[in-house]
């Protein structure tokens, strides 16, 4: 059987197998040779030891989401077989290690003995497991063999030029291995891709972050090392100092935006990025940010909490820390990334919006997200305004007020070292010149200009169109039955079940805005007119995004909650739909099908 | 970016007085410190618009609305790190942090070693008066054994800290301790501290006559470092660090080491006139 789409799962031990570097090998050959990729990968929290999985979804068309069988199984190990097998469709693929276990006897689909650990021994390469098992994965499931050994020698060659050798030995023993024992060919062959797109690109959601951040002009960053974060704080401190900038590793979180509000204070677009814990800490400084209305952007990728909670899974639980931390009134902007591209664009929105309204502006990933590779098109660099923050004229240095009461709550700040307009910020309450004032009639007035800034912010987002505001999927909503309402990187999954049960005939439609503070309320109105039920998927327990929106709309919503630290997949979106759905399914022959569809039925 | 002003147009002491004033007790010692502030800023012509002093939050955190350069009264404990950021943004910047003892040893106690080893080239005024002020009178980091306070009715049992083998210890590059009630003395450190190329921590003993009156305990024990004393010797200035006979006051330790800044600062700010493009296209065919 030849198939457009594949997915495939290594599990292995961590630290051993080396199945997430295997896993990522794959997945550049695959986008290399013009592939569509989708990944998706769990490791334990300690270095040595434990189970990891990485999982690859590969695609001759898009891959939205990770996907829900298995059709293909790599177990290092007995113990890979046994947390995953259940995810394997009953015809799929089991590619094991008899040296590590025998052939699994409840299995009814097709299992390959492949002696990797035995084939390593012999060319004395035990840590060239992994790559015997994408030489034989390759030549089982048809991808691309020789641009497999090109990326291999690309990505590790440059390291260890002196492995360039051995590794071609592993690759090519796995390749010849099931060329000389599998006669009959795999029953499941993936197609062959489109011609390669040069422009094509393959990054995680973090890179996708610091290419955005970077694009908007960013030039500080500063972090403390988090799991999910971590990339992003070494992917700046590699990339910053290339075009002028600074990274720099502080103490602690608190530390880390300290110094982006004084790098921003000083006149830099600035970002730190971290994850639950280190955004605990940090709530006082984004107060004082606030206050003193100095622009920042901080990144949270979430992961499953409270407190240490699993620093490698996902959750999106922080929407409330995110929205609400911190004391007194202090709204800030909150926009969720929905895809790798996502956080190329809202990484630039942040910047954008930060600098333009003069506020901290929070971007929300998660694990799953963070660490997912993906294929995208070659963004478009100028989807977002480069902006600069408003700074005071030449008149304004006579009678230099920094916090003035303006119409649209934003007055000129002035940037030490280019204006000479100098003046003192502050957490404390403060007039228009910043001096501290404890009036109730300042406090009111320096309320409403910090507030009233949040309303322009509304303002100027209303109506943002994709892909920087809400995006739709399936059929337009006034032809809907059931709508499905998302955020963050859900948005994948989503899209995937809802546009295969919009294409099989059910009237399924599916909103999933960015901007999260301020809510696109008045769009999310207009979806739900006529919907019967909205359901809104989140991974966390309470709704947290649900309640937001019922905050805002009054809406009547079924939330579909999931909190085991993994993300939905599209079968359990699917379930949950077509629960609420009473309508059947329009007659594919008596309606009008887009030709497409009909083209891939 | 602002000029440096020409040597004729020189700023007085007075010029860098702002209009608020300050919120101080009659008599508290960080008068003395502020004024010597103001001399030394004059006495290196320092351009309000190329300065930026950076405080926490406390009685003494209060100065930079005093002074008429830029300013940041930050949060609690957090001067450090904001005036990390500002001169890593923009090196050329004069920044000078400034607080009290509760602010820089105890929550923002965490900060103080790791900004000192890095060496940023900044100056770090500290005023010490052993006991917290703006919260009414309870016991400070640098507090001796015993005090009685409201927050100690029974008296501490906590060891005070030793700021200045603290950053001794920590890596300092220039450290030095001066006294409020000798503003002349206290000048002199000051304008050593911001000429030095790296961070300079300047403890100020600045009595608080309204908690912890400690002019007339204090003034008897100050006395200048031995006029041998070595400030190249690290092992010199531990010893007199540890003196609790006197309170001695001086340069402790000064030895030029590289700064934060000559390995990660800013090169290309966008408001410099040095400024380059970057294009983001190159950054993103990498990814492929």
């Amino acid at each position: 059987m030849i198939v457009d789409t594949l997915l495939l799962r290594l599990g292995g031990e961590s630290g051993i197998d080396n199945a997430i570097s295997a896993g990522d090998v794959l997945t550049l050959s695959a986008a290399r040779t013009g592939y569509h990729v989708h990944t998706f990968r769990t490791y334990p929290a300690e270095i040595k030891g434990g189970p990891v999985m990485f999982q690859l979804r590969v695609g001759v068309e898009p891959v939205p989401s990770l996907g829900d069988q298995l059709d293909v199984l790599l177990a290092f190990n007995e113990e890979a077989w046994d947390l995953h097998h259940a995810a394997l469709r009953p015809d799929g693929i089991l590619v094991y290690d008899p040296g590590e276990h025998d052939a699994p006897s409840n299995f009814q689909g097709t299992a390959y003995g492949i002696p990797l650990d035995g084939m390593a021994g012999d060319l004395n390469l035990r840590k060239g497991k992994n790559l015997i098992a994408l030489g034989a994965l390759a030549a089982l499931l048809g991808f691309d063999f020789p641009e497999l050994q090109a990326t291999v020698k690309d990505l590790y060659g440059r390291k260890r030029p002196e492995f360039i050798e051995s590794n071609r030995m592993a690759l090519l023993a796995g390749y010849q291995w099931v060329r000389d024992n599998i006669l009959e060919g795999s029953p499941i062959q993936l197609a062959k891709p489109h011609k390669a797109d040069e422009r094509q690109l393959v990054m995680s959601g973090n890179r996708a972050i610091v290419a955005g951040a970077l694009t908007a002009g960013c030039r500080y960053y500063a972090g403390y090392p988090i799991t999910p974060a971590s990339d992003i704080l070494e992917e700046m401190a590699k990339r910053l100092p290339e075009i002028g900038g600074a990274a720099f590793q502080t103490e602690d979180e608190i530390a880390a935006i300290g110094s982006v509000v004084g790098a921003s204070i000083a006149g830099l677009k600035a970002m730190t990025a971290t994850s639950g814990p280190g955004f605990s800490l940090m709530q006082e400084m984004l107060g004082l940010a606030t206050m003193a209305e100095v622009p920042l952007v901080v990144v949270n990728s979430m992961r499953a909490g409270p407190s240490t909670g699993m620093p490698t899974k996902m959750e999106q639980a922080d929407l409330n820390i995110a929205l609400y931390g911190g004391h007194g009134e202090a709204p800030r902007i909150v926009l969720a990334a929905r895809s790798v591209e996502d956080c190329f664009y809202q990484a630039m929105q942040a910047f954008y919006l930060s600098e333009t309204f003069q506020m901290p502006v929070i971007l929300l990933a998660d694990q799953s997200l963070s660490h997912r590779t993906e294929t995208l098109p070659m963004p478009d660099t100028k989807m977002v305004a480069v902006t600069e923050r408003m700074r005071p004229e030449a008149d304004d240095e006579d009678d230099y007020q920094r916090y003035r009461l303006t119409e649209s709550g934003i007055s000129p700040m002035g940037v030490p070292g280019f204006d000479p307009t100098p003046y003192t910020a502050t957490g404390l309450e403060h007039d228009e010149y910043g001096a501290p004032n404890y009036t109730p009639e300042m406090h009111t007035a320096q309320l409403d200009k910090r507030g009233l800034k949040f309303e322009v912010v509304a303002d100027a987002l209303c109506g943002l169109e994709p892909p920087l505001g809400c995006i739709g999927y399936g059929l337009p909503e006034d032809q809907a039955q059931v709508g499905v309402l998302a955020w963050g990187s859900t948005a994948g999954v989503v899209r995937e079940a809802i546009e295969e049960l919009a294409s099989e005939g059910y009237p399924v439609t599916a909103l999933v805005p960015a901007v999260i503070n301020p809510l696109p309320a008045d769009r999310i109105l207009e979806f739900a007119q006529g919907l019967k039920a909205i359901i809104v998927p989140e991974v966390n327990r309470t709704g947290q995004f649900a309640a937001w929106v019922k905050a805002h709309t009054e809406l009547p919503l079924i939330s579909l909650n999931k909190y085991g630290g993994l993300p939905f997949t599209p079968a359990e979106i699917r379930d949950k739909v077509l629960e609420h759905l009473t309508a059947e399914p329009a007659d594919p022959e008596s309606k009008d099908q887009p030709e497409e569809e009909v083209a891939h039925g | 970016m602002a000029k440096k002003r020409a040597s004729k147009n020189k700023l007085k002491p007075k010029d860098y007085k702002s209009h608020t004033k300050p919120t101080w007790c009659p008599g508290c010692g960080d008068f003395g410190l502020l004024a010597s502030l103001y001399q030394a800023m004059s006495q290196l012509e320092l351009d309000p618009s190329n300065t930026l002093v950076v405080s926490g939050i406390g009685c003494s955190s209060r100065l930079p609305f005093f002074v008429k350069t830029y300013g940041f009264q930050t949060a609690h404990g957090r001067v450090l790190p904001v005036a990390i950021g500002a001169k890593i943004a923009n090196p050329d910047l004069t920044v000078i942090a400034v607080g009290g003892d509760g602010d820089g040893f105890s929550i923002g106690g965490g900060h103080l070693a790791h900004a000192v080893r890095r060496n940023p080239n900044i100056t770090y005024l500290v005023m010490d008066n052993n006991v917290y002020g703006l919260t009414k009178g309870q016991t400070s980091p640098t507090s001796p054994v015993g005090f009685k306070t409201k927050s100690t009715p029974y008296g501490s049992s906590d060891v005070p800290i030793n700021p200045m083998a603290w950053v001794l210890a920590s890596g300092v590059s220039l450290a030095a301790r001066g006294f409020s009630g000798n503003p002349k003395h206290l000048t002199d450190l000051i304008v050593q501290g911001i000429q030095h190329p790296g961070f300079a921590f300047v403890q100020t003993m600045s009595p608080c006559p309204t908690f912890y009156n400690t002019f007339d305990l204090w003034r008897p024990k100050i006395e200048d470092l031995p006029e041998d004393h070595d400030p190249g010797d690290l092992m010199q200035a531990m010893e007199q660090a540890f003196r609790d006979d006197m309170i001695p006051v001086g340069v402790f330790y000064n030895q030029v080491r590289p700064t934060l800044e000559s390995h990660t600062r800013v090169t290309n700010h966008p408001l410099k006139a040095t400024a380059r493009d970057f294009d983001p296209c190159e950054l993103l065919q990498s990814y492929r």
